[in-house]
């Protein structure tokens, strides 16, 4: 472990030489020496640091921003008009600020996961100690793959994790800064701090989730990890019910043991919404889990919940208020989330419990998690009786009669993200027929701005649910809890066939539920690449969203296919801060499959995987700052993400242009050659408009430089057939993916040869492909 | 007619979109163009007007004035199943990063369009891609939606669909 920030003074000392004074030595990092891994070139790297990288990418990915608005109006100059690239009175010009708002997501993302790992480490360290080790189960030698790529240290116990943590702190600091009016003003440099910020991240959520995995035992990189229940229906309704939202998770533990330590498992149902929910499941075996974030109003409005604790991050902000509306009552526990209501923290927990269930206090601020623990299961247990579940869903009575006020005015459908026809439901309601409303429940992400905008104050949210609340009830499922990292034997295993592309790729359902189109989507993309012997890693909100569709067998995606990192498998990694695990074994076959040293040495680790691992993040519903973050993680790494249409929201994407050849040569390591490999990965980050775009363009951008003949052969099959399937026809790029006939799929061997021919195309060299001069074995001449 | 985003909260800035209030215009533009594109979203699969869908107005369109066309899947098959072969898939976002550079050659070597026509997308991403345009080329663009994009050069206001399909069908006369 290396030790940081090592001072020595001395008083004085007297040498041959002289007396010295007041000497003191500093010395910024001492690395540990017992470990054989040398250090590499980039320990703790700073936001300069892997610019060189950066660049690199951004000289094949140009950035295309799309500016939500003409203005910059972040310092009292402004606001500044941009228009047509004018510059504002800073100096800076609109791809400048593009990129300057791209950095503030990812930073704040950054900063949030980083300030989740913060507590979370604190709170453990204060619960079980500093010396609490760091396991990760027996399989899993290489425990924490980005600290150790990033920082260069290796952590065997949970006071270690501190040392990252100061240094992503560190970085989050600078980047922050770097936004400030006069600071940087580049959009390049944004965009190597906005890759920065995604490598911090991708440290601060690996710190978290290894943190939580060892000190509350978690599955293990356990393929096998528990089917859990998911879904509205799955709650006891006779039961009193404790809802937990947010992301971390340490208050939603402390009511699970509340209730073991009492005896009351059974007598009260725990069940979340969103990240607490996944990372409570793999802790408690009684714990359910509702679904996505987007599930929040549904859930509360039905009545069921009779207490909602919320921690932090993706928790809606106006929950003390829906509370109040079904009479349930309301606990925040985190100081980044205090929703303007009383500490009473320091006050006995039946006093609490006695204020919430009088009334006195719809809501109380509790930062002590044990407390958090014991008032709400005490609370539940009072006030259920009190409630009778009391709850904001209409009969149709009341939605017909309600109905009939709509104005139409169309402001519902003009608020609505995906402009759903609201308006033209609520007229059909209005003359008794309520199986739009029913229908639009599909398609709905929850936000609710429809009533927010309706000029007569109807609860359109409130509508749209209770039309289709036999559908809710309906909601059974399952998923398989979060099994943490891919363990070092399954690395050993797919090593192998991942790099030399006969596995065809690895493709990571992450992030949010802002669907454009419902969430049926993720279970059929996850389904035709699982079918097709992908291996599909999954996270958070889209893991949940994966398990909430069964087959025509009655089966979700989870007990359809394996839980193994293997081909075919369906492997769900946990929370949003599992993330790490995904990009986290592609840095473990680098190290375990190449032996390549992965200890502070980004650039080459990232050019291996780049080059090599054909993996694809898609975030189909991607929604928060977060998500920018962990995508830009993945990107530094070489990952492309391809997000859903609401993805554009982000205001940038990162192309690749295959008609220029000279974006698409790399050195080969063994000649020193300069060698064509065609546009692979195409893109970095790409919009796809629908599901299908989506689907042809996960099996394109798996496809790596480094693929054998066989490997590329199987990735063409897939990609060409999915081409045919959703555009009738061969693809027009196949002679930039072809290199040699043998590279060519048997079975479409005659078409792809005239094709080629047509094409006038000719074989190409297969190289060891690297951006890094610096690895090549022999110079050239 | 108000000159008003269709979603309310995508207000532009100080630059925005004049209107379309007639077929004559259109026309003009059509005419004046050296090299016109057309690309059309899978939105125009759902969206009728007047017992017609918006794809069938902009395949005929784009069938009368030889528009060459973008578009991505399902849309694509749609566009060659209604008789249309000068069509090539493409992203929305892709396309509009290649009609701004303009070294691009477009689908038949011979230069880059000047006028695109777009129609057919989810509200915000097409709003966010005329944007892009907007900022970084000097392409004139077109929105054909019966709704205001501030974002393009040219839109329709928000407006009923009766008016919109009385100057679409006149262009088409």
């Amino acid at each position: 472990m290396s030790k940081k920030d090592l001072r020595v003074k001395i008083g004085e000392v007297k040498t041959e030489k002289g007396t010295m004074k007041d000497l003191e030595i500093s010395i910024g990092r001492i690395f540990e020496e017992e470990w054989e891994e040398p250090v590499g070139p980039t320990p703790f790297p700073s936001i300069k640091d892997l610019r060189n990288w950066d660049f690199k990418l951004l000289k094949r990915y140009k950035p295309f921003y799309m500016p939500f608005c003409d203005l910059c109006c972040f310092c009292t100059y402004g606001k500044c008009d941009l228009t047509k690239n004018k510059r504002g009175a800073c100096g800076i010009d609109m791809a400048g600020q593009q990129a300057r708002i791209v950095l503030l997501a990812c930073a704040i993302g950054a900063a949030t996961h980083c300030g989740h790992a913060r507590h979370l480490v604190e709170h453990l360290i204060e619960e079980y100690g500093r010396d609490t080790p760091l396991s990760m189960g027996e399989n899993v030698e290489i425990e924490a793959p980005h600290v150790r790529l990033v920082c260069g240290i290796r952590p065997r116990k949970i006071k270690d994790l501190e040392i990252a943590l100061d240094y992503v702190e560190n970085q989050v600091t600078h980047l922050l800064s770097a936004i400030h009016t006069g600071q940087e003003g580049h959009w390049m440099d944004f965009e190597s701090k906005v890759f920065h910020a995604g490598m911090i991240d991708h440290v601060a959520m690996e710190i978290a989730d290894i943190a939580q995995i060892a000190v509350y035992n978690f599955p293990k990189a356990d393929p096998d990890a528990p089917l859990v229940e998911l879904g509205a229906g799955v709650v006891d309704s006779k039961k009193p019910t404790i809802l937990v939202v947010g992301h971390n998770v340490p208050p939603a533990i402390a009511i699970a043991d509340y209730l073991t330590k009492e005896n009351l498992v059974g007598s009260v149902e725990v069940a979340g919404l969103c990240c607490t929910a996944i990372d409570l499941t793999r802790y408690s075996s009684f714990a359910k889990i509702i679904g996505p974030m987007s599930w929040t109003l549904r859930f509360i409005r039905s009545g069921l919940a009779d207490v909602i604790v919320v921690d932090e991050q993706c928790v809606r902000t106006n929950l003390v208020e829906e509370a109040k509306k079904i009479g349930a009552l309301f606990i925040a526990t985190s100081e980044k989330n205090c929703q303007g209501l009383p500490n009473r923290t320091n006050d006995p927990a039946d006093q609490i419990v006695d204020d919430l269930v009088s009334g006195k206090q719809p809501g109380v601020l509790i930062f002590d998690t044990e407390k958090v623990g014991e008032v709400a299961v005490k609370a539940a247990l009072a006030v259920a009786p009190k409630r009778k579940k009391k709850r904001s869903l209409l009969t149709p009575k009341e939605i017909i009669e309600g109905s009939k006020k709509c104005i139409k005015c169309q402001e519902c459908i003009k608020a609505c993200p995906d402009n759903l026809p609201v308006m033209y439901a609520v007229n059909d309601a209005a003359r008794g027929d309520l199986s739009k409303l029913a229908e639009l429940y599909e398609k709905c992400i929850g936000c609710a701005r429809c009533e927010s905008a309706c000029s007569v104050n109807l609860p359109l949210h409130t509508y749209i649910i209770s039309a289709a609340e036999k559908k809710m009830t309906e909601e059974k499922f399952k998923i398989r809890a979060g099994r943490g990292p891919i363990s070092d034997i399954e690395i050993r295993e797919v090593g192998q066939p991942i790099v030399f592309g006969e596995i065809p790729g690895v493709v990571a359902f992450v992030g949010c539920p802002n669907y454009a189109n419902g969430g049926k989507e993720i279970p059929e993309m996850v389904d035709e690449f699982a079918k097709r012997r992908y291996i599909i890693t999954l996270s958070g909100c889209a893991a949940m969203t994966a398990g909430m569709f069964k087959d025509e067998e009655g089966k979700t995606v989870y007990e359809k296919y394996h839980g193994r990192f293997d081909a075919g498998g369906v492997v769900n990694v946990g929370s949003c801060v599992s993330n790490p695990h995904i990009s986290g074994a592609a840095i473990k076959i680098a190290r375990i499959f190449a032996k390549r040293n992965i200890r502070a040495n980004y650039e080459e680790i990232a050019d291996y995987v780049y080059n090599r691992i054909g993996a694809v993040g898609v975030a189909w519903g991607a929604m928060s700052q977060k998500a920018a973050s962990i995508a830009s993680g993945f990107w530094r790494l070489g990952v492309p993400v391809i997000v859903g249409p609401h993805g554009s929201k982000y205001r940038r994407m990162l192309l690749g242009r295959k008609d220029r050849d000279e974006d698409w040569y790399v050195w080969d390591a063994r000649t020193g050659k300069k060698v064509y490999v065609g546009p692979a990965p195409e893109h970095l980050f790409y919009t796809a408009e629908t599901k299908e775009e989506a689907m042809v363009m996960i099996a394109k951008l798996c496809i790596r430089p480094n693929d054998t003949t066989k490997g590329r052969a199987i990735k063409l099959t897939h990609y060409i057939d999915l081409y045919k399937k959703f555009y009738g026809k061969l693809p027009d790029d196949i002679h930039l993916y072809v290199r040699t006939k043998a590279d060519i799929p048997l079975t479409m061997k005659d078409e792809i040869l005239a094709y080629l021919e047509a094409k006038g195309w000719k074989e190409k060299a297969t190289p060891d492909p690297t951006l890094l001069p610096r690895l090549i074995r022999k110079k050239e001449g | 007619m108000k000159l008003e985003p269709y979603q309310k909260a995508e207000i532009p800035g100080p630059s925005k979109a004049f209107a379309i209030s007639n077929a004559k215009l259109l026309l003009a533009k059509i005419k004046k163009a050296k090299k016109p594109l057309m690309i059309i979203g899978h939105k125009s699969l759902e969206l009728e007007i007047n017992g017609k869908l918006l794809i069938d107005y902009l395949v005929e369109i784009a069938k009368k004035y030889r528009i060459p066309v973008i578009t991505s899947t399902p849309t694509y098959l749609e566009i060659k199943r209604r008789g249309y072969e000068t069509v090539y898939p493409m992203n929305l976002i892709e396309a509009a990063s290649m009609v701004k550079d303009p070294s691009w050659t477009g689908f038949d070597g011979k230069g880059n369009y000047d006028l695109v026509f777009i129609a057919g997308f989810p509200y915000y991403y097409e709003w966010l891609t005329l944007s892009g345009l907007k900022h970084f080329s000097s392409i004139e663009t077109i929105s054909l939606d019966p709704y205001y994009q501030p974002h393009a050069s040219w839109s329709f206001p928000t407006m009923k669909k009766e008016e919109w399909a009385k100057i679409i069908n006149e262009l088409l006369e």
